[in-house]
């Protein structure tokens, strides 16, 4: 039987770092590891010499590990990117779900592919969050400006509030444009004539 | 006009202002490519992307395709240097106790006289230095490499801090010096944590920072965009180093799409006017920073060879092929085939002796003459692609 393999996870949030450890867990029997900051990650690392290694793409310590990979004394197991050993197709899922992952020389792909498999599922799970709350954010934002152009119709027209969208709306679509997006040049050209 | 899509992957720093500035000042609508630019966080992150085709071009450290082309990363579709977009822009900062230390034996934090400094630090750290560096294939490495051991510096720990947390790695001792790209030095002076020791360009005077990278096959596949951002990119770089445009760029840069941070703290850089201690010591160097003067967007080729030169020495390879596959990834060919329509003044050579230039010198060009930027070494280094026996 194949022996258990030791997985680092290296995640500062612990609400992102637990469901994907959970993922793994439902992907085979692997002692499995979160560390949270780059303080003293390679010297972690070192101790725990790993045979995989998962972190966000744009996680910045993902430049010390890079550093890691390359080096191969003794005591620092090198760990090398999958994509030297694995096929184009799963480096691709993994990148576009925003994952990298670090793995040990000689692995068998068939080992690796269930946890990156889990992994990628996750990971495609805080994307979808992660663009769902800027879409919020976005919508809130948009909510705000809309309001603050009302109010400076309102007040420069003496129109109420039901006209003052109307026009919004009205001068929006004669421009072709967003609503949000004629509100926001009229708070601006606002605050420029103020 | 519809205007051709294209992504660009950046890192925060002050030498992304040719893809900023390209653009934000119209550039890339001239040449009808509609930017979409890609803040990144890890200089990994930008060459697994652009290897993947997620982005189509990227702002990254000119020794990254060098140590692809040696096999010294992931495996992915080849990745060429078009173009040049920076030289300099580094600084060499030292924490509070070193600070403390050179100043007690009468260093003046002139900034401007490498050996002067790098003995200086040898007198006060006999015992060696840690020193933080961006990334492991990164000019940074090289400057640091290469004047250190010219002044002598026993034993040299370098190790990899991502750039907004070099100010923290000072502070908590991690390490003793770092060297890195603009804002990110100022940054530690700002904060206090740090004295700006040396511009990178008082090391080499025209070590090439950032280039424009690209996959091959996509570079090749699709020469008609290929030539149009290039040639956006160029003018942008043209516009940056008209000196009154750099308060401007700086503006732009600062903004919270891009570095966010303060404009006087990208400033700073991007003007030469750079504050070296907490205590307010200004320095004025002129040439801190260039995005074109000098010829400096041409990716000669010998430069490729002199960071593989290095690369493999460091990881124990066989300089020879490693310099080269690395000189058939700066695209010297393609960088005369796009940019000779827009004017820009071409060498006749595409590889020279490294080092060669004390002072900027006018040449011969493939039509009329153009002006080479100095190029020098502070201990008067040259580099021979041809007879490679003398780096150190």
């Amino acid at each position: 039987m194949d022996k258990r393999l030791s997985i680092v996870i290296i995640e500062p949030d612990p609400d992102r770092a637990e469901p994907i450890m959970a993922g793994l867990r439902d992907a085979g029997d692997h002692d499995i590891r979160i560390i949270a900051g780059e303080t003293g990650l390679a010297r972690r690392i070192a101790e725990l010499r790993p045979d995989v290694v998962l972190i966000d793409l744009a996680n910045p310590s993902r430049d010390i590990l890079e550093e890691l990979a390359l080096a191969s004394g003794p005591m620092e197991r090198p760990v090398a990117m999958f994509v030297d050993q694995s096929d184009e197709q799963l480096t691709r899922a993994a990148i576009e779900a925003g994952i990298s992952a670090y793995v040990v020389d000689g692995l068998r792909a068939d080992r690796l592919q269930p946890i990156l498999d889990a992994a990628i599922a996750r990971f495609h799970l805080f994307q979808r969050m992660r663009a769902e709350l800027a879409s919020m954010r976005t919508a809130l934002e948009e909510r705000k400006i809309i309001d603050r152009a009302k109010a400076i119709l309102m007040k420069a027209r003496g129109i109420d509030e039901e006209a003052a969208y109307a026009l919004l709306r009205k001068t929006a679509m004669d421009q072709g444009k967003r609503v949000a997006e004629i509100a926001q040049q009229l708070v601006m050209a606002a605050g420029l004539l103020t | 006009m519809n205007l051709t899509p294209l992504r660009l992957g950046y890192l925060p720093l002050i030498d992304a202002a040719p893809l900023v500035v390209t653009h934000e000042l119209g550039f890339a609508a001239e040449e009808g490519l509609g930017l979409d630019l890609v803040r990144q966080t890890a200089w990994a992150q930008s060459r697994d992307m652009l290897g993947a085709g997620l982005v189509d071009a990227a702002h990254m450290l000119v020794p990254m395709p060098v140590a692809q082309a040696m096999g010294l990363g992931p495996r992915m579709p080849a990745l060429d240097l078009l173009m040049v977009l920076s030289q300099g822009g580094q600084a060499v900062a030292v924490s509070r106790d070193l600070t403390a230390r050179l100043r007690a034996r009468g260093h003046d934090f002139a900034f401007d006289d490498a050996r002067a400094a790098g003995l200086a630090l040898r007198a006060v750290a006999p015992q060696g230095l840690r020193v933080a560096v961006p990334f492991a294939f990164s000019t940074q490495h090289e400057l640091i490499a290469h004047w250190l051991g010219a002044c002598g510096v026993g034993d040299v720990r370098v190790t990899t801090v991502p750039p907004p947390m070099m100010a923290d790695a000072l502070a908590s001792a991690e390490v003793d010096v770092f060297c890195v790209g603009e804002p990110w030095a100022s940054f530690a002076v700002e904060r206090g944590l740090a004295a700006l020791l040396l511009p990178g360009n008082a090391i080499w005077a025209a070590a090439p920072e950032k280039g424009l990278v690209m996959r091959r096959d996509l570079a090749e596949g699709r020469p008609e965009i290929t030539g149009r951002l290039m040639r956006a990119v160029w003018r942008a770089c043209r516009w940056l180093d008209e000196a009154q445009n750099r308060g401007t760029a700086a503006d732009i840069l600062s903004r919270p799409a891009y570095l966010d941070l303060s404009p006087e703290l990208a400033e700073r850089g991007l003007t030469g006017r750079l504050m070296v201690t907490p205590d307010g010591d200004m320095r004025q160097d002129a040439h801190f920073i260039a995005f074109h003067d000098g010829a400096a967007n041409f990716p000669w080729k010998s430069r490729a060879a002199l960071f593989a030169h290095r690369i493999a020495q460091r990881h124990g390879l066989d300089p020879g092929p490693a310099m080269q596959a690395a000189m058939g990834h700066f695209r010297t060919d393609l960088y005369r085939q796009h940019l000779r329509p827009a004017g820009a003044a071409l060498p006749g050579a595409s590889s020279r002796v490294e080092g060669a230039l004390p002072q900027d010198r006018l040449v011969a060009a493939e039509k009329g003459q153009m002006i080479l930027g100095a190029d020098g070494f502070f201990d008067g280094f040259t580099f021979d692609p041809a007879a490679p026996a003398s780096t150190n």
